[in-house]
Order: structure tokens, then C-alpha cells, then sequence
């Protein structure tokens, strides 16, 4: 089974916010909900770097363990999501997340901060694959249609790649390769654990695949 | 409990998903197989992010899609850039749901910038103009379609008759598909006039012309794509990461493989984050710079001397006047870069061969536009770099269609196609068109103003407030039609609002009229000024979304677009408008005399056909709608580096027959993706420079020296382009059937409608059909031969002005008085540069685009960049005790002042301040919003920087120096 993951490639960012409006537009999100945004560091001076940020779909992930409600699942993929029927906005994940993912609107049912929305990685949520009322919560199920992430998909150059981490950690190698720098990734490591965590998980999946 | 529910619904989910990827398992582990089914080589796999989404079985889940047969999908092209990024629309029920990348593209592989990302917009706008209105007492009140052209064209009549043809000016866009743009000029053309044009003059018409006179063709010599075989790029004036996101997929591939990058900008630029080397050179001194690369490059030996020897004019009258003019102290004292930087540039370019340069509006904006772009071709001929893959001038346009817009649409100075407008051009064209020329001339106020220049967008407004006595042309304008063009794009905007008041007649015809719509209609600051009987119309256009057509990439490859949704509300094509006027101005029936008319719908194939029948000087005349339709329908055919593709239906053809392709759509041109490559036969896209200049100059030889010529060539040196005298000289004339000698006889390559002299010359001899000659280093026909560094007209450096003076004034030029010396003269004497010490320049934000109404209409957009700043650097701030996110006044030397936001930052220089040029709807500190039409505002309005910029022209084409003048900020 595939790990579902992002990855952003820093030496190719050029903070051109397709990813931001490609989300918007699949989603139809309002005005002031950024599922993905595009941070910048030394702007304007040389070592100017930009890097997409959304939620990581953590593996160990900290809103799911400070959810009093318990809204947060995780997919067979490693995809996280959560529940708005549940979710209360209480912050809490927010507060929790080190990527500064979900997002509150200023309108809803349950007062001032409304429920979380966040990047699904194109997953949708809990209801019917490809519904309406999929849709109308949590925005366009992609990986139902056999798609990824819109996000990662438009990118204009590529830097933002999602989808299976074997995958792309096999491009991102090649990359690094061919251009001598950039090994590090950004928020892998907050993200997904150190390497040796990340290969102890995968084994741990690897036997529980071959139980089933 | 909780859980069980959620656990099953993503149980549900898994298992639609378990079974795609059981499908696909083996497939999963095997790259290698992937990347050669989707045709990407091993090298190209870095590209891959879309190497993913065939692991999760898109086959299966398209199936899934297409079987509950209501999503259509339809294949179009962004709108936004030159790039040309293709983007599949799922259409529903007539609604625009979804949109997906399009992965198979070879331009862009499923790549988009923010703007490409979030063109689905188009199919709500909420901001655009929904109906045909007009400006009653200060407000737009709605009319019906048939009111706005019953009266407009009763006024353009009553002008016509007081005044003449040439009392009214038509701004066409570079927005249009290339059959509008192509329609636009017919249309003007038949009306009677030579005044239109349209935003390549502000764009890149410097560059046309000193590309065109160096080399043969004013286009882009080779392709993004092609800058995956670059070893070095050396980008001047270019911000491709902001302008053109989607080159850099291309861009930051081949520096991945090793190539150098190198920007030149005034602005570290998030271009500049990118590259290898920044060097930051004051705004405005492009041709010092470059001749300072270009003295350690003749230093040390490195030029192509057997490609200067066999394909350069002139190169030796350059490299006295580099070696003797430009050492690098005075490099270092025009454009204030050290020579360590300077040689560091010239080794990269030298050593890294081939090598490239790109460049933009950096160079094109400037009262001697003309010679900073042929300075950077002379430093590309020095290094043997064009008619290379890898090398070549990579001059990006800006709007989607600009490249088509200039090669066939509204030009003042020309027909469609480079034709010109001599008496000769009138009759090739009134042949194609089926038109009677005597008839046609009978349009115009006289043979001579058929064949003068037109007065050109950056200037209409002195078209209007110039006294007439001082004018080339009898009246004054009275009308103007802005058919897709922004205003706040053309400087001097103070004046702007005068000419507008002083109009009789205003039209707008534009998806989104807003800026144009807000001026008018603001009061003006002496309603005295205000003509009485103004009339004023907004007209609603559709987008490109709503229509069909072809558009031209800069890389000269034309793609079709298919309709994506009916236009909305009441706008219609602009192709239909023209053709309703023409209808009340009683020329519909020459109009579209070969045009079949469907519905007041002019049909977009056969004007594409037309274009194909007449334009044989750029080889505008292989791309039938047939082929072109079928490359879109195989896109995955194409390679992406070289454009080529491999197999299928188009096999051996270059992906949207780049022009030129020459002859017939039968002779099977593959377009040429690489101008001047003579590795190539030219039935295969190679090619040499043109004998465009004769083929003697005081006893020096302009053609091709011996040995030099395209591959498999009958003729191994310089020859000059084919007639039919040629023809019969080298005893080829036989080779045509006799129903092509009846129409080659007495005409040329470009005149001869039959294209058999084409089609002899290049399939049976494999010659060029426009000569084989040298490239020109001097171009002696311009104001500056050799190109000269001139300050600008508004110049910070008066020490330099007096060495480097700018032109004469020029009295009759493009109709109009042009001031140069006076003014600069007068600058200096009123030492403006100690009341205004900034230099101000200006260039693109990523998320919008030209003057924006358009991109500031989209809320995914605009959300991104809320309000206009300018960039100030710590010192110059710190300075005037401004700090981030203040608000200040940018006041400049018309009186001008905006009210804008501090940005401070390092990107520009203590002596610089930028601003972005897409904001509008902000007038000197007072937002318009009440001018707007109704529901038709922006979301986001903010100042426009144009409103305060200065005069200065360019000494060839009336380029506005929008990139150099200067200001003051002052906290507000």
C-alpha cells in the first residue's frame, strides 16, 4: 500500500502560488481559508528560498493526539483526515500542528471560529467517495478519481511533489544527484520522523501487509 | 462508535482505491517502464511529479468519468502568459466544473503558475461586465446591443464624414486569437486607416524591429523547451520566475544538468533567487553592460570567428568601438558593476557554449530600446549562439497571443505578416482578400496616408491633445476603441484622463472594461475640460474560454483552442462584434468575403485558412486548422525537449508547427523549432539568416561566405531570396506545374499565392526560399547603427547625460512630434534628478497580469496581492523615515503622486524603488470605486504606477521608457 506524502523541493520553489490557487479552484475554498500557502525566507536577499506548506498528513500526527473529540482518522494510505460533524473548532489542533495547517473560517455553525478545514490531500472526508456532501465539506475527492493532489499536480516546476513517498523520494534522489545539493528536505523529519523511524514504520507496514 | 463509522467510510474509499492500485501493482516498481511508455527519457524523469498519479490508475478512473457521460472535456490554453500551458476543462451541463492539467503537453506538462491554476474563474465572473452600457450623467446605465451599435456607428459615421478615417484610433489586443487579431487589421483596414495597434508596442516592439533587422525574423529564436540543452542562460530584463513561472519547469532543469545561470536586473528578483550569479546593474544601462561583457570576450579571444567570418556583417566595426569605448572603468561608471562581475558573466557565457540569453521587458521599455536588444544580439552573434539548440535569443513575449498579435493583427506600420503597407502590400493582401485595391484605396483619405505609419497605443493620447498643426496627419483623433487593451498599461496617465475628456466618442469592448470604464468616468480636474458631447460605451466581450481560435506561444508554436463554455451573460466573440459593425459601416460583405458567417459568427477556421492563403513571409501558411487540431489531439507524441514528435499521426513535426512553416499545408512543413540552425535541412526545420539587406554593402559582401548554408543544400554559399527570375536563372522554373507558373510569374516567394516557388526551392533544392545571408552587426538603417548607450530622458546622472546625450527631437515620427534632447535637456537644467533622486521602475507581479482588471477580477487571485506597494530599499527609507507597511506618496516629475504602501527590502538598490504595474482603480489617493460600473469592479483596485510615469519614446518604434524614470517617496 502506497504512503501518501509531500514533498517540496526548495532548490525549485519559485513561490509562483499555483499550488494555492490550484486548491482554491478544486475545492471552490473562500476567501481567507489557505489550505496551502507559500513561505518565503530571506526574502528579496540572495539565499531566498520558498517552500509550499500544508499539512504534512503527519505520521505521528500532534492534532490527532490533542483532538477532544477525536475527529482525526487516518487513511490506509497515511492520508489524515477529520470529521467537520464532530470537530467542535476548538483550536486545539491548531495550536498542536507545526505546520500551522488547519484553518478556522470566520463563519459556521459552531460560533466564532467555525470548523477546521485543512488540505485533505485531495481525499475528501468520511462521506460517499465523490459526493455532494463529500464535496460541499471538505472539497473535490481526487485520489478516488485516481488522482493526486491538484496541488502537486499543477506545480509549475515541479518542486511539489505528492503521492507515494517510495516514488518520490526515488525522484527527489535523482534530483539531488544530478544538481549536488538540496538533500534535506523540509518538514520530512517534523513530519514523518527521523529515517530511521521512517524505515522502522515501513517494515511495521510491510508485516502487517503481509498478515492480511 | 464514532470510529466504526468513519473506519468504514474510509474503508469504502480504500477499497475503489485497493483495486486501482492491485491493477497497476507491477507497474509501481518499475520507473523505468513508466517513464518510456509516457515518453519522458531517464533525463527528463526529474520533471516527473506526474510520475505519481499513474500509480493510483487515472485509466480506470477516466473510464469511470466518460461512463456517466455528462463531463466533456475540452482542451484550450492559458490565457495569461506566452508559454501557452494547455488545460483540459470538465464542462457539465454548460458549466466549467473542473480543470484538470494536461499532462501530455510538451510546453508545459501539467504545470501551471498561479494565474494558469485558477483560469476556471473565467466561467463565473462575478466581476465582469454582464451587458452593453453607457456613461449617462457620470453613471453607466445598461443598453441593449442593438442601441450601443446603432449609435456608435451612426457617430463613427458623422466623424467619418467631418473628419475622415483617420480621426479614429483602434487599439486591437494582444488577447485576441490570432484570427481576430488577423480580422482586427482587416477590419481597420477597410475602415480606412493605419491608426491601430496593440500592446506589442509596448511590449516587445523594440525587439521586433532590432531583431528583425539584425537577423531576418523579429521572433524568439528558440523555444523554452530548447533551454534544457543550454549550458549557460544569461537572463537581462527578464523575470521569468514572476512573468513566465512555467519556463522555469525548463529553466531549473537545465541548471540541474549544469547550465549557469546568470541574471542582470536592476532587482534581485526571485528570478535572481535562482541563479548562479546576480549582477546588479543600474535601470536603463543594458548596452554599457553588455558591451562590457563583450570587451573580454574580444580580449581574450573567445568569439566564433569562423561564424563571425561566415555569417556576421559587421562585427569588426563593433569590436573597435567596444575595445576603445567600453573598458571596463567605464562600465563600472555607467552601469556600476565592477569588472570582476563583468568578466565573470563573459567567461560563463564563453566557456559554457551553447549559451543563451533571455530577455524581456528589462530591455525592450526604454527611449533606446532598439539598441539595448540588438547589443544583446551582437554578444550572441559574437559567441556563435544563434541557429544553435541551447543558444539562440530567447526573447519571452508577455500575453498569451502577442507573438500572433504582431505577426498578423492591428500594426500601424504593416499588413499582416511583415508585409508592410507600400503600395505592393495593399495589392498582395487586396488579392488574398479578394478585394479591389482601387476600391480599398478609395477607404483611406489618400494613397499617401495608406502608406504612412499609423500613430501608435503609446501615443494616441498626443493623437488627441497635440495641436493639430504639429500632427502628420489632418485631423486630431476624435474616437478610440480600447478592444482589449488595458490603459493603465501606457504611461503619462495624468494626460491620459485629459485625451479621454477631450474624446468624442469612447468605446470599450472588453471582458472586463474596468480601469478604461472607471477613468472615463471620474470627473475630471477641470470640468471645463470635459467635452460636452463625449460618449462613452462599454461593450461586453467573451474570453478566449468562450470562443475558438488559435493562439501563438513565443516560441512561435500555434495551438488551437477548442470552446470551453458559451460566453457569458450578454458578452459575445470578438470576431462576432467586428463583424456587427462592419455590418452597420457597410463592409461586412468585403469583411469576410472567403469567411463563412454563421449566426454574425464569422468562422474561425476559415479565417485561420485566409491568414494561411496570404501569409507567406513568416511561413504562417502550413498550420491548416486540420493539422494544427491534430497536434492537439496528440500532444503525447511530442517530445518535450525537443519539441519533436516521435511516431503517430504528426510524426518527424514540431509540436504546433512553430513558425515558420513554410509553403502549403500539403508540402508538410514540420515548423521550425529553432530559427537559423543550419545542422538541419530546411524541409526539416533548419534554416540560415535572411537576405533581407541586399547582398552588397560598400563592396562588403552580405550573403552567406562559401561552405555556409543549411544542410543538404543545392546552393553551399550566400544567395539571395527566390523570384521568379531566380527561379528561370538556375533553371528550376520547370519544376513548377503550369497552373503554379501561372500565378509565380513576375512574383516572389512571399507574393506568389501558388507557393510552387516554395515549394521548388525548398523540397527539391533544399534551399531557403528568403536567401542565405549574414546576420548584421551594424544595422546601419537605425539611428544608432552601432547601438549606443544614451541615458534616459529622465536620467539620475546628469555628469553622464552629457556624455552619453540621448536623440535629436524627431518632427513627423509614427505622425507625431517626439521630444528627446529638449526634454533631457531640460531635466538636467531643472535638476529634476535633486527633486526626484529615486529611480522608478516597475515590472509583473506573479499572480496578475498587464494592467490586471482581468487577474484582479479573480478572488483566488487577488486574495494573493491585496494592495499596490512600492519596493524602497532600508537606506532610502530609513532615509525619509518610512518603515515597512507605511503608507506613502511616490510623487514623479509629471505632478503625479500615489498613494501606495512601503515595502522595504534589499530586492532593489538604495537608488531604486519598483513598483508592480497591474493595479488600477486607485487615482491619486482616491479609490474609483463609485466610477466602476455596476458588479464590474475588481476586487482588488490600488494604484496605478502608471498614472505618474513620464514621456520618453524609443528612436525606432515608440516604445514608452516606462523601465527608467524617476521619483520621490515621501511617508504619506
Amino acid at each position: 500500500m502506497a504512503r501518501m506524502k509531500f514533498l517540496c523541493d526548495a532548490e525549485r520553489c519559485i513561490e509562483c502560488n499555483s499550488c494555492v490557487t490550484a486548491c482554491k479552484n478544486e475545492h471552490e475554498v473562500p476567501w481567507g481559508v489557505n489550505r496551502r500557502r507559500v513561505v518565503t525566507i530571506n526574502d528579496g536577499v540572495p539565499g531566498e528560498r520558498s517552500i509550499s506548506v500544508a499539512c504534512m498528513h503527519c505520521s505521528d500526527a500532534p492534532c490527532m493526539a490533542v483532538c477532544p473529540v477525536d475527529c482525526f482518522y487516518r487513511t490506509d494510505e497515511g492520508v489524515v483526515l477529520h470529521d467537520k460533524d464532530l470537530c467542535i473548532g476548538c483550536g486545539y489542533c491548531f495550536y498542536a500542528c507545526p505546520f500551522g495547517a488547519p484553518q478556522f473560517p470566520q463563519s459556521g455553525a459552531f460560533g466564532l471560529r467555525g470548523k477546521m478545514d485543512k488540505c485533505t490531500f485531495c481525499a475528501g472526508g468520511p462521506e460517499a467517495d465523490g459526493s455532494e456532501e463529500e464535496f460541499r465539506k471538505y472539497g473535490r475527492n481526487r485520489l478516488a478519481e485516481g488522482k493526486l493532489p491538484i496541488c502537486a499536480e499543477m506545480c509549475s516546476t515541479k518542486a511539489l511533489l505528492g503521492g507515494d513517498a517510495d516514488v518520490l523520494a526515488d525522484i527527489y534522489r535523482e534530483r539531488v544527484t544530478m544538481r549536488g545539493k538540496g538533500a534535506e528536505i523540509w518538514g520530512w523529519t517534523t513530519a514523518y520522523g527521523k529515517p530511521e523511524r521512517q524505515q522502522e514504520q515501513q517494515q511495521e507496514r510491510a508485516k502487517e501487509g503481509a498478515k492480511s | 462508535m464514532t470510529l466504526i463509522r468513519k473506519t468504514s467510510g474510509a474503508a469504502a474509499r480504500s477499497g475503489r482505491l485497493g483495486r486501482a492500485l492491485a491493477g497497476m501493482a507491477p507497474q509501481t516498481m518499475d520507473r523505468r517502464a513508466f517513464l518510456k511508455r509516457s515518453g519522458i527519457t531517464v533525463g527528463a524523469g526529474a520533471f516527473a511529479s506526474q510520475l505519481p498519479f499513474a500509480l493510483i490508475g487515472r485509466a480506470e478512473a477516466a473510464a469511470e468519468a466518460r461512463a456517466d457521460g455528462k463531463i466533456e472535456v475540452r482542451r484550450t490554453v492559458c490565457t495569461h502568459c506566452s508559454v501557452g500551458c494547455a488545460i483540459d476543462a470538465e464542462v457539465k451541463n454548460g458549466v466549467w466544473i473542473g480543470q484538470e492539467p494536461v499532462f501530455d503537453s510538451p510546453i508545459n506538462m501539467g504545470s501551471h503558475c498561479a494565474k494558469g491554476a485558477s483560469v476556471r474563474e473565467h466561467g463565473h465572473g462575478e466581476h465582469r461586465l454582464r451587458y452593453p452600457m453607457k456613461l449617462e450623467n457620470g453613471k453607466y446605465k445598461r443598453i441593449s446591443w442593438d442601441k450601443a451599435l446603432d449609435e456608435i456607428s451612426a457617430r463613427l459615421m458623422e466623424i467619418r464624414k467631418e473628419s475622415g478615417p483617420d480621426a479614429v484610433y483602434w487599439i486591437g489586443s494582444s488577447k485576441h486569437s490570432n484570427e481576430q487579431a488577423y480580422l482586427m487589421r482587416k477590419f481597420v483596414s477597410l475602415w480606412g486607416t493605419n491608426n491601430c495597434d496593440h500592446q506589442a508596442r509596448i511590449c516587445h516592439s523594440t525587439t521586433v524591429a532590432g531583431v528583425a533587422n539584425t537577423w531576418g525574423y523579429g521572433a524568439m529564436t528558440n523555444s523554452y523547451n530548447d533551454m534544457q540543452n543550454s549550458k549557460a542562460m544569461l537572463f537581462i530584463g527578464s523575470n521569468a520566475a514572476e512573468a513566465h513561472p512555467v519556463s522555469l519547469l525548463h529553466t531549473l532543469h537545465a541548471k540541474e544538468t549544469g547550465a549557469k545561470m546568470i541574471v542582470v536586473d536592476p532587482r534581485f528578483t526571485r528570478t535572481a533567487a535562482k541563479a548562479d550569479q546576480y549582477v546588479r546593474i543600474r535601470s536603463g544601462t543594458d548596452v554599457a553592460f553588455l558591451f562590457g561583457v563583450l570587451y573580454h570576450i574580444f580580449k581574450n579571444g573567445w568569439e566564433d570567428k569562423k561564424y563571425i567570418n561566415d555569417r556576421v556583417y559587421g562585427m569588426e566595426k563593433v569590436r573597435d568601438e567596444v575595445m576603445a569605448k567600453w573598458t571596463p572603468d567605464k562600465v563600472q561608471e555607467v552601469c556600476g558593476v565592477p569588472e570582476a562581475e563583468v568578466l565573470q558573466v563573459a567567461e560563463t557565457m564563453a566557456k559554457n557554449r551553447p549559451s543563451t540569453i533571455v530577455w524581456c521587458m528589462g530591455q525592450t521599455q526604454h527611449s533606446s530600446g532598439n539598441a539595448f536588444v540588438r547589443a544583446s544580439c551582437i554578444l550572441q552573434l559574437a559567441l556563435g549562439n544563434i541557429g544553435v539548440s541551447g543558444g539562440g535569443a530567447n526573447i519571452y513575449r508577455g500575453h498569451d497571443n502577442v507573438q500572433g498579435a504582431t505577426d498578423v493583427g492591428p500594426n500601424p506600420d504593416s499588413l499582416p505578416g511583415y508585409y508592410g503597407i507600400a503600395a505592393g502590400s495593399w495589392k498582395h493582401w487586396c488579392a488574398v482578400w479578394g478585394i479591389d485595391y482601387e476600391w480599398l484605396k478609395g477607404r483611406f483619405a489618400s494613397q499617401a496616408m495608406m502608406e504612412k505609419p499609423g500613430i501608435t497605443v503609446s501615443r494616441w493620447i498626443d493623437g488627441v491633445l497635440e495641436k493639430n498643426e504639429l500632427i502628420d496627419q489632418d485631423p486630431n483623433l476624435r474616437a478610440v476603441f480600447y478592444w482589449g487593451h488595458a490603459p493603465n498599461s501606457q504611461t503619462r496617465g495624468l494626460e491620459m484622463k485629459k485625451a479621454m475628456d477631450k474624446l468624442d466618442l469612447l468605446v470599450v469592448i472588453d471582458p472586463y472594461p474596468s480601469a478604461t470604464a472607471a477613468m472615463a468616468a471620474m470627473p475630471a480636474p477641470d470640468p471645463k475640460e470635459v467635452n460636452p458631447n463625449r460618449a462613452v460605451y462599454l461593450l461586453p466581450a467573451a474570453t478566449q474560454f468562450e470562443t475558438s481560435g488559435s493562439c501563438t506561444a513565443s516560441n512561435r508554436s500555434i495551438q488551437w483552442r477548442e470552446k470551453v463554455i458559451e460566453p457569458l451573460f450578454e458578452s459575445k466573440p470578438d470576431h462576432t462584434i467586428m463583424y456587427l459593425f462592419a455590418k452597420k459601416l457597410g463592409f461586412e460583405k468585403e469583411l469576410c468575403k472567403n469567411i463563412k458567417v454563421v449566426n454574425d459568427e464569422p468562422v474561425a477556421e476559415d479565417i485561420l485558412r485566409e491568414i494561411n492563403r496570404g501569409t507567406w513571409t513568416i511561413g504562417y501558411t502550413g498550420q491548416s486548422p486540420e493539422r494544427l487540431k491534430l497536434h492537439m489531439q496528440n500532444m503525447h507524441t511530442f517530445d518535450p525537449k525537443t519539441l519533436k514528435a516521435r511516431g503517430g499521426p504528426c510524426d518527424g513535426e514540431y509540436f504546433g508547427l512553430p513558425w515558420p512553416c513554410y509553403g502549403t499545408p500539403e508540402l508538410k512543413h514540420p515548423g521550425t523549432p529553432n530559427l537559423y540552425d543550419t545542422s538541419k535541412h530546411v524541409m526539416e526545420g533548419g534554416g540560415n539568416f535572411r537576405a533581407n539587406f541586399g547582398v552588397e554593402r560598400d563592396g562588403v559582401n552580405l550573403l552567406a561566405e562559401d561552405g555556409s548554408a543549411s544542410k543538404g543544400a543545392d546552393l553551399q554559399f550566400g544567395y539571395p531570396e527566390f523570384d521568379h527570375v531566380l527561379l528561370k536563372k538556375l533553371g528550376w522554373w520547370d519544376e513548377l506545374t503550369d497552373a503554379e507558373k501561372a500565378k509565380a510569374e513576375g512574383k516572389n516567394w512571399k507574393t506568389d499565392l501558388s507557393g510552387g516557388i516554395i515549394r521548388v526551392v525548398m523540397k527539391n533544392h533544399g534551399c531557403h526560399p528568403f536567401g542565405n545571408a549574414k546576420a548584421r552587426a551594424v544595422v546601419w538603417n537605425f539611428p544608432d547603427p552601432i547601438p549606443l548607450h544614451r541615458e534616459p530622458i529622465y536620467s539620475p546622472r546628469p555628469d553622464l547625460v552629457e556624455k552619453y546625450p540621448t536623440h535629436d527631437d524627431k518632427k513627423a515620427f509614427w505622425r507625431m512630434p517626439t521630444l528627446y534632447k529638449t526634454l533631457q535637456q531640460k531635466n538636467v537644467q531643472d535638476k529634476v534628478h535633486e527633486k526626484f533622486p529615486l529611480i522608478l521602475t516597475s515590472g509583473r507581479l506573479v499572480e496578475y497580469e498587464g494592467g490586471g482588471d482581468e487577474t484582479r477580477s479573480n478572488p483566488w487571485l487577488a486574495e494573493l496581492q491585496q494592495e499596490a506597494f512600492v519596493e524602497i530599499n532600508p537606506k532610502a527609507a530609513n532615509d525619509r523615515g518610512i518603515r515597512n507597511n507605511d503608507w506613502v506618496w511616490l510623487k514623479t516629475p509629471t505632478g503625479a503622486q500615489l498613494r501606495v504602501r512601503a515595502q522595504v527590502t534589499e530586492r532593489v538598490a538604495p537608488d531604486t524603488c519598483f513598483m508592480p504595474f497591474h493595479f488600477a482603480g486607485h487615482w491619486q489617493g482616491r479609490d474609483l470605486l463609485e466610477y466602476y460600473p455596476d458588479k464590474a469592479a475588481p476586487v482588488v483596485r490600488g494604484e496605478a504606477v502608471n498614472t505618474a510615469t513620464t514621456y520618453g519614446y524609443d528612436s525606432v518604434t515608440m516604445m514608452q521608457e516606462t523601465k527608467t524614470t524617476l521619483c520621490q517617496v515621501v511617508k504619506a
